[in-house]
């Protein structure tokens, strides 16, 4: 209580010194009450420009297609219509929906290219960090190198591989292409190099082997990186498009991904039935928006931590 | 590359406390090690020589050939010509290069609409939320960041329903008593439509001034402008990308001394003078970071085209990205692809090393 009391004393007198100099310091990240005002009616009206699509882009996928296009900016559907989610899931047979084959494909694939990603970058993340070996350096070198070819470069090549590897149009080709992952590799190296290396020492004491101390001595501590490369993993490769694009031409192995943009492009082409893929965009939103309104920090801590996206 | 210094950093691989020690008998390295690190970074080095380095290599090789993609690159299907495809390309009269550089052009306006359009956007926002006193900082950058954790895909089919002919945003528009274009149909620039409504340009017609050529395209479609739905699309972009450069600045900010703007004010200085000449120079190196993933990543724009315009409405839209996957995929020409693609590269570093070179210059 008295400490408090001599706290607000010297508060004063310090806000008191500083009126006297005719204007208080006030850092750039501080603005006043009325600046405050104005910034905080920019912010909302900010999140009506975020936001907004995509309350626009749920509201008007219960509208019927007429609905849709004579009245898109309600966000109150007027009538209300399930028509559009009933043609996502692929219960209109007007429409070659195959919502389950999709959804299938596109949990098989992320699933994989996370699973894989994880023990690749794991294991290189280990090695650069704490393993001495001859061809160390280059292999850095060539982990960070191949992050500055742009990946639209690699659309073409990509697909000659995949045809020379006979890859075409299988699982193989959509999945191993995609755990090349410098970004996952860093984090990892960075998140290992962290771990102090008295308590490998300790444990190299007590005779463990460097298997015994990647797994059980090192692994528990880098739990959030890991937890990071996870969920960067899911997102990336539940969100590719263009990969799929050139690796696949069978229908049946089409993503969730893929099958909407076929549809968009062939049989719901041009400016209508709008409802229906509305309906299909969400619900290939539904997964990532999940990992992130739970996971959200780990999102942003990848991009301090490479300092790339 | 050295963009990723901040990532390379921390391998300077001779401090004692991350790395182990040098083995003390001998002082090489030992076997079990050895094994065990060729083994842990095997797989990285393998698919990333698998399809990264081979396929660059392939691609190249793939340039130099007439090939239609349906016989091995390597056997008899495939004709050697040389630099031809770079020809056809860069100097010979033809589709491919009158497409290529209409594309050269779109993709110009694009980014001059993206990269500005970003920055200035996420740094702003970057700004605001970075406010101490405001309440919900947490609420607003979750907002400002979740687009861009959502699919291209997703964002194109709602980006479409917006910009319909009677969409959200023309009747937002319609609001301010403007009547917006047919996003997706019209196909004039902006410049060229702004002209004609002045009476500067003839509404059809090439004017005199505008008949030389570069590259094989007229200067008057040089400076047409981008069209409306070039427009659309960048604006989709700066939109689906801007929270995500918003946290680069935001960790720049934070990193910002107080000190230094607390002398500035007792100099004297104002609240403009102090964000000019304090927070801008000492953001240098996150404002060239953003400046060059935006640029890069701009020259690639692939997605929202093909799931948008497919290049249209008069190959407004087409990029080199896009042509190259067009020709090779659609007109089975995949020695032309891969030139566009490598040329693409090109384009990419050369941006990349200028945009170096002038930020180390004002240093």
């Amino acid at each position: 209580m008295a400490a408090t009391t001599a706290d607000t004393a010297a508060e004063r007198t310090r806000t008191a010194g500083a009126e006297r100099r005719a204007r208080a310091y006030r850092p750039l990240g501080s603005w006043s009450r009325r600046t405050l005002v104005i910034m905080t009616a920019l912010l909302v009206l900010g999140t009506i420009l975020y936001l907004g699509p995509f309350l626009i882009q749920v509201a008007n996928s219960f509208k019927t297609d007429a609905e849709a296009i004579q009245n898109p900016a309600s966000l109150i559907p007027n009538p209300f219509s399930l028509d559009g989610w009933k043609a996502a899931l692929g219960m209109d047979p007007a429409f070659p929906v195959n919502l389950p084959r999709w959804v299938t494909n596109s949990v098989v694939v992320a699933v994989s290219v996370t699973i894989g990603r994880v023990i690749i970058d794991c294991l290189a993340g280990y090695a650069l960090a704490r393993i001495r070996f001859p061809g160390k350096g280059a292999a850095t070198a060539l982990i960070i190198g191949v992050m500055a070819v742009p990946g639209v470069v690699l659309l073409i090549p990509k697909f000659l591989v995949i045809k020379q590897l006979g890859m075409y149009d299988t699982y193989a080709g959509m999945i191993i292409p995609l755990l090349c992952d410098s970004v996952g590799i860093l984090l990892m190296r960075t998140a290992f190099m962290s771990v102090p290396w008295e308590l490998e020492e300790a444990a190299i004491i007590d005779g463990a082997g460097v298997m015994r101390r990647f797994v059980s001595i090192t692994m528990p501590l880098v739990v959030p990186a890991l937890i990071t490369v996870i969920i960067l993993s899911f997102q990336g490769s539940w969100n590719e498009f263009t990969h799929f694009l050139v690796a696949t031409s069978d229908p049946n192995l089409a993503t969730l991904n893929l099958g909407i943009a076929q549809l968009s492009a062939g049989a719901a082409k041009g400016p209508s039935l709008f409802p229906m893929k509305l309906a299909l965009a969400t619900l290939s939103m539904i997964p990532v928006a999940l990992l992130f309104i739970f996971f959200q920090r780990y999102f942003v801590r990848s991009i301090g931590t490479t300092g790339i996206k | 590359m050295t963009l990723l210094g901040t990532a390379a950093q921390p391998a300077q691989p001779l401090d004692p406390k991350v790395l182990p020690p040098k083995r003390r008998r001998g002082g090489s390295t030992s076997g079990t090690q050895r094994v065990a690190g060729w083994t842990f970074t095997a797989p990285a080095v393998i698919a990333i020589i698998v399809f990264v380095v081979v396929p660059v290599g392939m691609a190249l090789w793939v340039s130099l050939l007439k090939w239609n993609g349906l016989s091995s690159p390597f056997g008899g299907g495939a004709e050697f010509v040389g630099l031809d495809n770079y020809k056809r390309l860069l100097t010979t009269d033809g589709l491919l290069r009158q497409n290529f550089t209409i594309g050269l052009r779109n993709n110009l306006y694009y980014v001059l609409m993206v990269v500005p359009g970003t920055i200035v956007l996420a740094f702003a926002l970057a700004l605001m939320v970075n406010q101490q006193r405001l309440k919900g900082r947490g609420f607003f950058r979750t907002v400002f960041y979740f687009p861009s954790i959502t699919s291209a895909v997703a964002i194109t089919v709602t980006f479409l329903f917006l910009f319909q002919n009677s969409g959200v945003i023309n009747q937002v528009l319609g609001w301010f008593g403007i009547s917006g274009p047919k996003w997706f149909v019209d196909s004039r620039g902006l410049f060229q439509t702004i002209a004609e409504a002045l009476g500067i340009a003839p509404a059809s017609g090439t004017p005199t001034w505008g008949t030389g050529t570069i590259l094989g395209l007229p200067i008057n479609q040089w400076l047409a402008g981008p069209s409306p739905a070039l427009i659309a699309l960048a604006t989709m972009t700066v939109w689906a990308s801007s929270g995500t450069f918003m946290l680069f600045f935001l960790a720049g900010l934070q990193n910002i001394p107080h000190e230094v703007d607390e002398a500035a004010f007792i100099d004297g200085a104002s609240t403009w003078q102090r964000f000019r000449f304090v927070t801008v120079p000492l953001m240098k190196k996150s404002l060239t970071l953003v400046a060059l993933l935006t640029v890069i990543g701009s020259w690639q724009v692939f997605d929202s085209v093909y799931l948008a315009t497919q290049g249209g409405p008069q190959k407004t839209t087409l990029t080199p990205a896009f042509q190259s996957y067009q020709v090779s995929f659609k007109d089975g020409d995949f020695g032309g692809g891969a030139a566009i693609a490598f040329v693409l590269f090109l384009i990419i570093i050369v941006f990349t090393v200028g945009q170096r070179l002038i930020s180390r210059e004002k240093d």
